[in-house]
Formats: C-alpha cells, sequence, structure tokens
C-alpha cells in the first residue's frame, strides 16, 4: 500500500503577536522512561554515553544531543534520542505522538503564559521543567533560553492555541495603552 | 489555600484532588465486616488537626499526606504516599496470584 | 463648577461624554462623577427602594448613590460607580432606577408609600394567600428590584485572568503604603503596590498640605518615579485587592480598559490572583456620615469628597456650602473652600466646646436637623443654643468621622476590636495570618504617622523575610491629633438614612429592634442594611451604634457584622474571564476529526472529546436512517470507527501482574502474552467502576484500555492503589492514550480488509493481539469486538491516525462497508447487551450486572469485601436485563419500571431503564434497564413509564443480550 503520511498536531503552525511567537516544533522522539526496581545504577550507567543523568524533580539534564526531563516521581521524559540499550533498566513507552510540542518565545513569554499557568515562571530559570495546569489542561512547561516550551496532550492542541494566542494578544493589546 | 508538594513545590489549591481521611490508607487485611465499614464509612471530623488525602492531579500525579489544622488553617506537613506516608504496602501479602506459590 | 487654578486635570484637553442623552465635556484626570459635578450636575440617580433622587456622596469607591449604566456598542455596563469610572472621549452614562426619566419618575411614589414600605416589609406583606406569591406578588417584585439593567444580548467583552508573586503585596497607595514600597523596593524585594484608584498617592492628591516642603502631589509623583525606577516593583494603579485568603493568596481587579473607547483583545477588567510571602493593608479609612433628617439629598456629601473634588479635580460641589462635622479634620474642607473662593455658609460642630476660630460662621453645640431642596439641596435647619436657624446652601459637607477600611482583616474570620479612643474598628492583630496593617487602616490618621508606620512596618515583615532594609528618610507632614466626638445620629421624626444604598433609616433600626431582631446579624438581615453593592462600607458602623444606643448595650457588645470577599463588587465576567466558547473547557480532537468533518459527520462532545455522531450519505434526511444504514453495514460487510478516545494504560514490570490482580475483580497473571482478556474493576465499596480489556504484550509488559468517561478516574485510581499500597513494587504505569490512534474494524468482512491493510497477514484468534505492520509503520493488532461481529482494532502511532482513517475508510467502501460513529455504535452494543458508563453509573455492583463470578475466589481484589455485604446480593437488588416494547414502539432511558396493574409511584417502582436504541436487526427497540430480581423475571411484562416525555407502555423483559446470543459471530 501507500505510505501513511504523518501530520503533527497543529501542521507546523506559528503566529507573531507584538513581541511574542507562538510556533509549534518537531521535539523529536519522546520516550518515557521509569527505572525498573533496583535500575537505577545500571540506568545512570546506560545515560552516561549520552551525557545524561537521571534529573531532580522540575529539573532537565542536558546532553549532546538529548535532553531528560523530569516528569514526575521515578519518571522522566528523553528527548530527541532513542532509548537503545535503556530497556533492561527502565520502563519505557514512545510518547513521539502522545504530544503537542510548542515554543512561546520573546520578550513577555512568562508574562503570557502566566494568564493560563498559577506558577511564577518568571523566577523559572532555563533547565527547569515544570508539570503544570495550563487553563484545564495539564502540561509539561520546560524553560528555555528565549522562552518556553509547552507540551500538552496531542488532541487538545487547538486549545493549547486558542489560550496562548488570546494571552498574546491580551498582552499585546495592554502594551498599546 | 496552598500546598506544598513535596516534588513540585508551593502549588495553588485547584492543582489537587481531595480524597478523604488519611483512614483509606489502613485497608482491612481480612473480610471483617465491621472493619470495613469503618475503613469505607466511619470518619472523625476534627476541629483541629486533621490528616487526609490529596492528589496532585495537575502536577506530578503523586498521592499526598496532608497534616492540617482545620480551624487556623494551618498546613503542617505534606508527605508523599509513596515514601511511606502510609501505613500500607500490606497487599503484597494478601495478593495471591493465581498459579503461584 | 471648576476652580481655576487648582486640581490634577489636564485643562488643555476637553473630552466630550453624554449623561442621560445630554452633551457635556470634562477633562482627562477627571471622573464622571467630577465631570457631572463640574457641570453642576447634581441628581444623578435615583435610591433602590423610595426612589428618591440621590446625587454624588463620595469621591471613592465606597459610592452608594451614584451608580449609572455604561453604554457601549457592545455591551451595556449597571452599577458603574460615577466616582470610580474615568471620563474619556465619547463616554456615555446613563442613570438608573428610574422610569421615564430621572427627574420624574414614577416609582417615586414609593417614597409616599413609606410608612408602608419599613423594615420587615416584604417578609410581614408577601407571606399570604399562598397562592398570590406565584401569582402576583413574585413578578410585581422583581420589576421593581435590582439596580441597573442588562442589554439582553451577550457581552461580548474580553475578561482576563492572570496570576502573579511577590514578597511583599502592598494594599493601597496612600502616604502608608507609598513608603511601605519604597522601603521595600530600595531593599531589593520583589513588590507588588495595588490600588484601586486611576493615579496613586490616596488621599494626598487630595490633600492641600505640603509634605516634604512641597506640594503632597509632587511628593506622590516623585516617589513613583523612583517606584518605577525599580525593576523589583510593579505598580499595579487601577487594581482594587478584593479578598484574602488562606496562605498568602489575593485576590484582586484591575480595571484594564474601562477607561478607554472599547477596544478588541484589549482586557476590560483583570482579575488576579496574587500569592505574597506577606502583605503590608495600607487601605487608609472611609470618612463616614451623620443620620439626620433628609440627609440623603443631591448636595449632601462626604466632607473629604468636597474636599477631594475642589483639590483634586478643581470642581466646588457648591457655590454654597456648608459643613456639618463632629472632628477637626474635616475643617479642612471649609478652609480649602474658602482658600479657593468659595463660600462657606457656616460650619456647624455638635461639640460644645469646639473652636469657632474660622473665617466663616461656627455654631458649635449644633446639629442639622432638617434639609430642603426637591432635586437638590437648596436650605438646612440648625438646631443651636440659641434656638433653630434656616441657613441657605446648595453644599453640605458631612463628617462623622473616620471608619478604617479594615475589610480584608475580615475575610478569614477575623473580628475588628473596638477603639473607644478613636470611636472607631481597629483591625484584630494577627486576623489574617502575614496581612499588616499599617498607617490609617490601624488607627494612625495624621499623615506623619502614616509615612512612618508604613516604612517601619514594611521593614519589620522583611526582616522576617530575611530581608534587611533601611527606613527612608522620613518626610516633614502635619501630626496634628485626631480631635474628635462621636455623633452618630440626629433625634428627630422625620427619615433619617444610615445607608443610602439600600434606603435603610434609624427608623428601620428601631422598628427591627422593637420586634426582637436585636442581635446585629438579625438587623442587617431584616433591614438590608448593608446588603448593597457597597456592602455595608458606608453604613455598617452607625448601624450597629444606632442600634448599641437603642439596645442599651455597648458597642463592642453589639459587635459587627461579618465582613466577606469581595471588598468591592467584582464582575462575573472578570471571575469567568476566558471560560467563554472555546476557552469554556479544552476540546479534545480525534485524528481523525477533519477526515469526519469532510463526510459532514454532526459531532457530538463525549466529555471533553468530539467524536461523530453518524456519516450522512445523500438521500438520508434523518439521523435514524444513517444509523439504521452503518448498524446493518457493521452487520452484514465491515464498519470503521474511530476508539481512540478510550484509555490506554502501559504497565511493565515483574509485579504488573500482580498489580492487575489486585486492581481487577478476575485474574490477569494467568494471561498468556498475546492475548487480550475482558475486566471488570470495582471501588473499594463493591460498586463498579469501569470495565475494559487488558492486554498482555510481554511477560511484564501489559496494555489496559478503560472507557473513555473513566480513563482519568482509572488513572488516579491505580495511582493512589499503587503508591498507597505497593510503592515498593517493581511496577511502572504511564498513560499512552494519546500517543496511539485506534479504530475499529468491525463486520464479516473486517478480516478481509485487514489482509488488504496489513504488509503481513496475521491470524489472530478471538481476543489475540500482537505487533503487525502497516505500510512500514509499527502497528497493533487487538482481536477484540464492542458490536458482537467479527471485530479488530488497530492502533498505529496518532501521527499517522488520519491517514490510516481514511484509508481504512477508503478500504470499506468497496467492500460495501464505510465509517460508523458513536450512534451506531451505541446501537450495536445495545443488540449485544454490552455495557458502558450508562448502565455502570455508579451504585451497581457485578451482582447487579450479572457479573459476579468474574469476582474470582482465589484472591483479593479492591471491592471484594464489600461487593459480597448482605444485601447486595439478593432478590432485592435491581439486576439488568434487557427490554423490548410489544408494539416496538419508541422507548426512553430514564424510563420507570412497574408490575403491571401496580399504581404507578415511587413505592411500586420496579426499576429504571439506561440504554434505549432502535436495531435494525431485531427490527423494534431495544433497551437495557435494571429490574428487581430482573434476572428471574425474563419473559414478564412489565410497564414502562416515561411522564416527561409520556410514554407508558408494556415491554417483555429479556436477556440483554439480543443479537448472536452464542457469540458465535465475534469468534468466526
Ligand atoms: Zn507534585
Amino acid at each position: 500500500m501507500a505510505d501513511l503520511i504523518a501530520k503533527s498536531p497543529l501542521d507546523g503552525a506559528s503566529i507573531t503577536i507584538g513581541a511574542l511567537t507562538l510556533a509549534e516544533f518537531d521535539a523529536g522522539r519522546i520516550t518515557s522512561v521509569a527505572p525498573l526496581q533496583g535500575q537505577e545504577a545500571a540506568l545512570a550507567k546506560a545515560f552516561a554515553p549520552l551525557g545524561l543523568a537521571f534529573p531532580a524533580p522540575n529539573r532537565v539534564s542536558t546532553g549532546k544531543d538529548a535532553r531528560l526531563v523530569w516528569t514526575s516521581r521515578g519518571q522522566a521524559f528523553l528527548f530527541g534520542a532513542a532509548p537503545a540499550g535503556l530497556e533492561a533498566h527502565a520502563a519505557l513507552t514512545d510518547q513521539s505522538d502522545g504530544w503537542a510540542t510548542l515554543r512561546l518565545t520573546g520578550a513577555g513569554a512568562a508574562a503570557a503564559l502566566m494568564r493560563l499557568v498559577p506558577l511564577d515562571l518568571e523566577a523559572m530559570a532555563v533547565e527547569e521543567a515544570a508539570r503544570a495546569p495550563l487553563g484545564h489542561m495539564q502540561s509539561i512547561l520546560i524553560r528555555v533560553e528565549d522562552g518556553f516550551e509547552i507540551l500538552v496532550f496531542r488532541s487538545m492542541a487547538r486549545t493549547l492555541w486558542h489560550e496562548v494566542e488570546t494571552a498574546m494578544k491580551s498582552l499585546a493589546a495592554r502594551a498599546q495603552i | 489555600m496552598r500546598l506544598t508538594c513535596p516534588l513540585c513545590g508551593p502549588r495553588d489549591r485547584r492543582e489537587f484532588y481531595y480524597y478523604g481521611a488519611a483512614d483509606y490508607l489502613n485497608r482491612p487485611a481480612g473480610g471483617d465486616p465491621a472493619e470495613w465499614d469503618a475503613y469505607l464509612h466511619l470518619r472523625d471530623n476534627p476541629a483541629g488537626q486533621t490528616r487526609d488525602l490529596w492528589y496532585h492531579e495537575t502536577g506530578c500525579a503523586q498521592w499526598l499526606l496532608v497534616t492540617r489544622d482545620t480551624v487556623t488553617h494551618s498546613i503542617s506537613d505534606v508527605a508523599l504516599v509513596a515514601a511511606g506516608g502510609a501505613s500500607g504496602g500490606g497487599i503484597a501479602a494478601k495478593v495471591k496470584p493465581e498459579g503461584s506459590a | 463648577m471648576r476652580i481655576a487654578g487648582k486640581g490634577l486635570i489636564d485643562r488643555n484637553r476637553a473630552l466630550r461624554f453624554r449623561f442621560d442623552g445630554r452633551d457635556y465635556a470634562g477633562h482627562p484626570g477627571d471622573t464622571l462623577a467630577s465631570a457631572l459635578l463640574a457641570n453642576g450636575v447634581r441628581l444623578v440617580g435615583r435610591s433602590f427602594k423610595y426612589h428618591r433622587p440621590r446625587g454624588i456622596w463620595s469621591a471613592g469607591s465606597e459610592e452608594p448613590n451614584a451608580l449609572v449604566e455604561i453604554i457601549e456598542d457592545r455591551q451595556q455596563t449597571p452599577n458603574v460607580r460615577a466616582t470610580m469610572q474615568e471620563l474619556f472621549e465619547g463616554l456615555e452614562a446613563k442613570s438608573q432606577n428610574r422610569w421615564p426619566s430621572l427627574k420624574h419618575d414614577l416609582l417615586a411614589v414609593n417614597d409616599l408609600a413609606a410608612p408602608f414600605l419599613s423594615a420587615g416589609f416584604y417578609y410581614k406583606t408577601f407571606m399570604w394567600p399562598r397562592a398570590f406569591w406565584e401569582r402576583l406578588y413574585e413578578p410585581v417584585i422583581r420589576r421593581a428590584a435590582g439596580l441597573g439593567s442588562l442589554s439582553g444580548q451577550h457581552d461580548e467583552g474580553h475578561f482576563e485572568k492572570a496570576h502573579a508573586f511577590c514578597d511583599l503585596l502592598v494594599i493601597g497607595a496612600g502616604p502608608a503604603g507609598l513608603m511601605a514600597a519604597l522601603t521595600a523596593g530600595r531593599a531589593g524585594a520583589k513588590v507588588i503596590l495595588a490600588d484601586e484608584g486611576a493615579a496613586m498617592g490616596g488621599q494626598l492628591l487630595s490633600d492641600a498640605r505640603p509634605i516634604d516642603g512641597k506640594p503632597a502631589a509632587d511628593w506622590v509623583a516623585d516617589v513613583l518615579a523612583e517606584l518605577a525606577s525599580l525593576p523589583n516593583i510593579r505598580l499595579m494603579p487601577r487594581t482594587t485587592v478584593t479578598g484574602a485568603y488562606d496562605h498568602g493568596t489575593y485576590g484582586a481587579l484591575e480595571r484594564v480598559g474601562l477607561h478607554l473607547p472599547d477596544q478588541p483583545n484589549l482586557p476590560r477588567e483583570c482579575f488576579w490572583r496574587i500569592v505574597a510571602k506577606a502583605a503590608v493593608l495600607t487601605t487608609g479609612a472611609t470618612e463616614r456620615g451623620i443620620a439626620f433628617a433628609d440627609n440623603d439629598r443631591p448636595g449632601i456629601m462626604a466632607a473629604s469628597a468636597v474636599r477631594s473634588y475642589l483639590n483634586r479635580y478643581g470642581v466646588a460641589a457648591g457655590a454654597r456650602v456648608a459643613l456639618f462635622a463632629s472632628n477637626d479634620d474635616a475643617r479642612r474642607t471649609a478652609r480649602d473652600l474658602m482658600a479657593a473662593g468659595v463660600t462657606v455658609a457656616a460650619i456647624i460642630d455638635p461639640r460644645p466646646d469646639a473652636s469657632v476660630l474660622e473665617d466663616c460662621p461656627v455654631l458649635t453645640g449644633a446639629t442639622v436637623t432638617g434639609t430642603r431642596g426637591r432635586h437638590g439641596l437648596r436650605e438646612i435647619t440648625v438646631a443651636h443654643a440659641g434656638g433653630e436657624s434656616r441657613i441657605e446652601a446648595d453644599c453640605l459637607a458631612v463628617s462623622g468621622g473616620w471608619n478604617p477600611a479594615l475589610h480584608l482583616t475580615c475575610h478569614m474570620n477575623g473580628r475588628p476590636v473596638w477603639d473607644a479612643g478613636l470611636a472607631a474598628f481597629l483591625p484584630s492583630p494577627g486576623a489574617v495570618t502575614g496581612l499588616h496593617p499599617a498607617g490609617a487602616v490601624a488607627g494612625r490618621y495624621d499623615t506623619l504617622a502614616c509615612l512612618s508606620d508604613g516604612a517601619e512596618t514594611a521593614r519589620l515583615i522583611l526582616a522576617e523575610l530575611g530581608i534587611k532594609a533601611v527606613l527612608p528618610d522620613l518626610p516633614a507632614a502635619e501630626d496634628a491629633p485626631h480631635a474628635h466626638a462621636p455623633l452618630w445620629s440626629v433625634p428627630g421624626k422625620r427619615r433619617a438614612w444610615l445607608d443610602l444604598a439600600n434606603d435603610v433609616t434609624v427608623k428601620d433600626v428601631a422598628l427591627s429592634a422593637q420586634e426582637g431582631f436585636r442581635s446585629v446579624e438579625h438587623m442587617k438581615r431584616y433591614t438590608t442594611q448593608g446588603m448593597a453593592p457597597d456592602q455595608g462600607r458606608n453604613s455598617n458602623v452607625a448601624a450597629l451604634a444606632v442600634l448599641a444606643d437603642l439596645t442599651g448595650r455597648g458597642i463592642p457588645e453589639t459587635g459587627t457584622t461579618t465582613f466577606r470577599p469581595p471588598y468591592s463588587p467584582v464582575s462575573i465576567a472578570a471571575l469567568g474571564a476566558g471560560g467563554r466558547g472555546a476557552g469554556f473547557a479544552p476540546q479534545r480532537f480525534l485524528t481523525s476529526h477533519s477526515a469526519s468533518v469532510e463526510r459532514a459527520a454532526p459531532m457530538i462532545e463525549a466529555g471533553l472529546w468530539y467524536r461523530p455522531s453518524y456519516f450522512p450519505k445523500p438521500g438520508e434526511s434523518t439521523w435514524r436512517e444513517s444509523c439504521d444504514r452503518e448498524v446493518q453495514m457493521v452487520r452484514n460487510t465491515v464498519g470503521v470507527c474511530d476508539v481512540s478516545t478510550l484509555g490506554k494504560i502501559d504497565l511493565q514490570g515483574a509485579d504488573a501482574a500482580r498489580f492487575l490482580d489486585f486492581v481487577y475483580t478476575n485474574t490477569f497473571s494467568t494471561l498468556p502474552v498475546g492475548k487480550v482478556r475482558y475486566g471488570l474493576m470495582l471501588r473499594e465499596d463493591g460498586q463498579v467502576l469501569d470495565d475494559g480489556t487488558t492486554a498482555r504484550l510481554g511477560e511484564n509488559h501489559f496494555l489496559m484500555t478503560t472507557t473513555t468517561a473513566a480513563a482519568g478516574l482509572v488513572m488516579r485510581h491505580l495511582d493512589f492503589l499503587h503508591q498507597a499500597f505497593c510503592a515498593h513494587w517493581d511496577l511502572r504505569f504511564i498513560s499512552v492514550t494519546e500517543n496511539w490512534a485506534q479504530f475499529a474494524v468491525a463486520g464479516p468482512q473486517a478480516r478481509r480488509l485487514l489482509d488488504s491493510l496489513l504488509d503481513a497477514p496475521v491470524d489472530l484468534p478471538f481476543m489475540g493481539c500482537g505487533a503487525v505492520s502497516v505500510a512500514g509503520v509499527a502497528a497493533r493488532l487487538f482481536r477484540i469486538s464492542f458490536s458482537g461481529e467479527q471485530g479488530y482494532e488497530i492502533a498505529v502511532p496518532a501521527r499517522y491516525g488520519e491517514a490510516l482513517f481514511r484509508d481504512l475508510v477508503a478500504r470499506a467502501e468497496t467492500l460495501g462497508g464505510g465509517p460508523y460513529g458513536m450512534e451506531a455504535l451505541n446501537v450495536l452494543r445495545i443488540e449485544k447487551g454490552f455495557i458502558t458508563h450508562a448502565e455502570i453509573h455508579g451504585r451497581v455492583t457485578a451482582f447487579d450486572i450479572g457479573a459476579e463470578r468474574m469476582i474470582s475466589a482465589k484472591k483479593d481484589c479492591v471491592g471484594k469485601a464489600a461487593a459480597l455485604r448482605p444485601g447486595l446480593l439478593g432478590p432485592e437488588r435491581e439486576q439488568m436485563v434487557g427490554l423490548r416494547p410489544v408494539n416496538d414502539a419508541p422507548i426512553t432511558a430514564g424510563a420507570h419500571l412497574f408490575t403491571p396493574g401496580d399504581e404507578v409511584g415511587r413505592v411500586n417502582d420496579q426499576g429504571y431503564v439506561t440504554s434505549v436504541g432502535y436495531s435494525p436487526t431485531m427490527g423494534g427497540w431495544l433497551g437495557i434497564g435494571f429490574l428487581k430480581n430482573g434476572r428471574a423475571r425474563h419473559g414478564e411484562m412489565v410497564r414502562l413509564v416515561d411522564h416527561l416525555r409520556g410514554i407508558d407502555l408494556l415491554c417483555t423483559v429479556a436477556d440483554p443480550v439480543f443479537h448472536d446470543p452464542q457469540g458465535e459471530k465475534l469468534r468466526g
């Protein structure tokens, strides 16, 4: 049969309003990694070649081409690398298709997101991550140099877009007065 | 109201799902109806210190054992149920899969 | 009337506005109230109950009288305080509570009927006869009640919610607040300074006395300039902190765009949730009135408001002003007016020993006993040692002293403390943890004390937070002591108003006490005092002082009513900001959404999901035609349905099987790899929680499916069981619902369709599962069925979902099949007797659905002990049955079941119907329901009654599995 065409949740959408840009991005492969009982040390060894260490709560471990983002007790998401050699030490699931992945960048990104997220995002530093509500949705937020990476369930991508776009427009309108 | 999740940090009450008294952690081992009646239905309603269960639903998905005062609203402790906040862990003996020793 | 050279308004620019259809002009910096006064407009509204002519009382957010409607293209906003509404070009406002016009109001007849409308009137009058209530009293009261009106259209305005965090929240930017913010700001603390005014400075903006040798407004401007230069300070003007909540949480309402013509995307208001490590309460104090006869006429105003209009807005509130005040401070109003060239007719001071040294007549030991002037004050009557005099005046400035604005300290059950020396309530210490009053709200009324208290309080709070702060130099300012003698009311025969907003008089409070409502809480409810939009900010203390006098108790013994949030009214639109239309709840879309919409499928909500209802074909005019066709299509050829909404939980680890044995009533540790098993979950109380299939993908690897409705619930349940009882087990699980798009392929041709699709066809037995490949994409195939036909579900990573759905549908169509929607899915499962959450609705046991044998006797499981309780297992239980109406007429879910011949009523109720559908397969309507002892009653007749939809007919009770009871088609 013919190839199945792959589609991202928002078809690569992006929008700039005022100083802020919201854009879907390709986060590459995402794998949930949950160390199995007694396998923490072995897993750490397996991560070493990638330059990664299992992150502390609310932290990101950044390696050469991959990131490991804390998502819960005994659970992290591996971004950008195949989980080769981890099978024996951790429960792995493919999460690559389960999330809409967007970036909100530019001056005021924290202010815009704080319309939706009840956390002090202005105090969040690069390489910090949080599981947090975004409106009525569950999200994963990762602070990056010029803004935030936002992950919500794939099916909710359009709602995320609507909510963040509304906040961006509000902020831009406030800046005009 | 705010709760400090041991993992995620201080968060707004709206992030948490409230379950009920910490009694839910003391699951009866046998089938004694009186024990089960107490476990399911009998609760104290203290004016003062109380311990109850909250779930960090929009955060780390951990169950928390919260010690708080119903009069002053002060919260003296928030602990992970999984880290032994519970007296649980006993079901290992209680569940015997068929065909296992 | 404007006074040349005074005020902080921009006289170089004029702003046109309309009030009640007439054009006026004001200036930037004006409020609607100051602009109306400048234009000589004194009558601005009618009172709530008696429709008395009313003017402007205050210059702040406590305004009880001057409530107007603001009219805009997209909305109409009632009950806007003219004293808070900033003027803008084109502003249009309208007075309220009058018809047909402000000057000629027909309901003013209420005022003549006043002897009959006293406190408790409604309670006494509208009681009997009972039948009159619905037909007469309620409609009449509804028409007369309420203030202002809405447009009747959707409010299209944009509102916003936001969150903020700080070390120190400073509530109020008067002298104390500014110094607190300056102290904390210079120390590097993260500060939010919120003030309800458009301009910060509080009373200083209305004060003619210098600070640090310069005009007070200039000192304010200097401080604000420094604060604005500090990156750690956020200035929030036009922001009212409306509530104090647990653990340092505060609610605040920001008026973002209400001072400008409406514009798209600009929020009108923003509701803030501010989390502060600590807060300083510097909300100052509110001037209180004195109750005397006819003290409600337009032109009778708070003395501080008259001063504010003069000094801040350059407006004389009258041409001939009198002052009635029981304290020295209010004398400033007379002096400032005289300095500006306004005539002060007299100062009336009830204190016999008060000073008479002013540049105008001063009457000591005197009181105002009456007023005249139909639509505005013309004359006052004054009683004094020499008798009674009439004094001509068009404005009377009144001051009965000050009430600290301590409301936030009461929001968490704090009770204020009476200070006899100040004749005022003060915040009780520590009433709200972390909230520290400073300045006038703490009873320190002179400016110097406010400045110093604000700085010192901030320094102490910061020290507790571990931040060292240095006190700023204290500027020179006045420090006159507060000289006063409280006067609450002047005796007299005519009505004397306490609560202008709700038309409550001294007589009403007296009547309340006389009729036994002597508790302040009872008095409040009997008279409605304090229940208007100002929430008693102007009247509470005076009303309870009058009540204390009448009942011979002291004020502390009488006590206060409770101040609750919000401090000022908050619009519902702001509280619910964003929760309209697409913002109401997250919308979850399937990967096949566009493909379904292209086929004109109407979408229905299933929880947050949007799922296709049915797929209409040309010529089909009703949903039933499409649904019937789709059901027959699945029964005869093949159908495709997106079932991705079902919850999918991936479980791994050596103890995963053991965990499933605990979670499910039946056993999963015996399930072979590559097989799927149906499982039932109970709650600990024995009721069914959920059902679904779980597949064993590997020795230590399972994939559980949950129902769409209970996906989140089951995850929370599993998390609890795991974390509470077996956190040390080798068990890891996570939701993979969103990662996979999953489609049911069902019908006699399902196998043929899959053979054409899969890269390598597989031969799966019933309830088998395995990895397959579709166009090189790794997929999962399960042989399970929710339709009763040979059925498969195929799952691919969600990015391929849309493509696979289109491909499956195209292949189905070549076989004479096609897509099917929720309606057909529902009929198919009813024909087969499969349950959904319509059946397992939370008070149904395994026994009730005929699945008690699924509770394994060999192991413990959640809910097992409770499920076996006496009373849950007998003929008295309502048990699941199938229902067929005898004449194949439509039946409804929600109908109740009765034994034929019994009277239809609650005591004879035998059960109820949970699901119904027209079955094209059986050629009639089918239902699933619960009937007492139902399993023993197959073949009997029951009477089905639905009063709401007028259905009353007989049904045959049957086994719920109507279609293929032996399951041959499933396995075939
Ligand atoms: Zn947490």
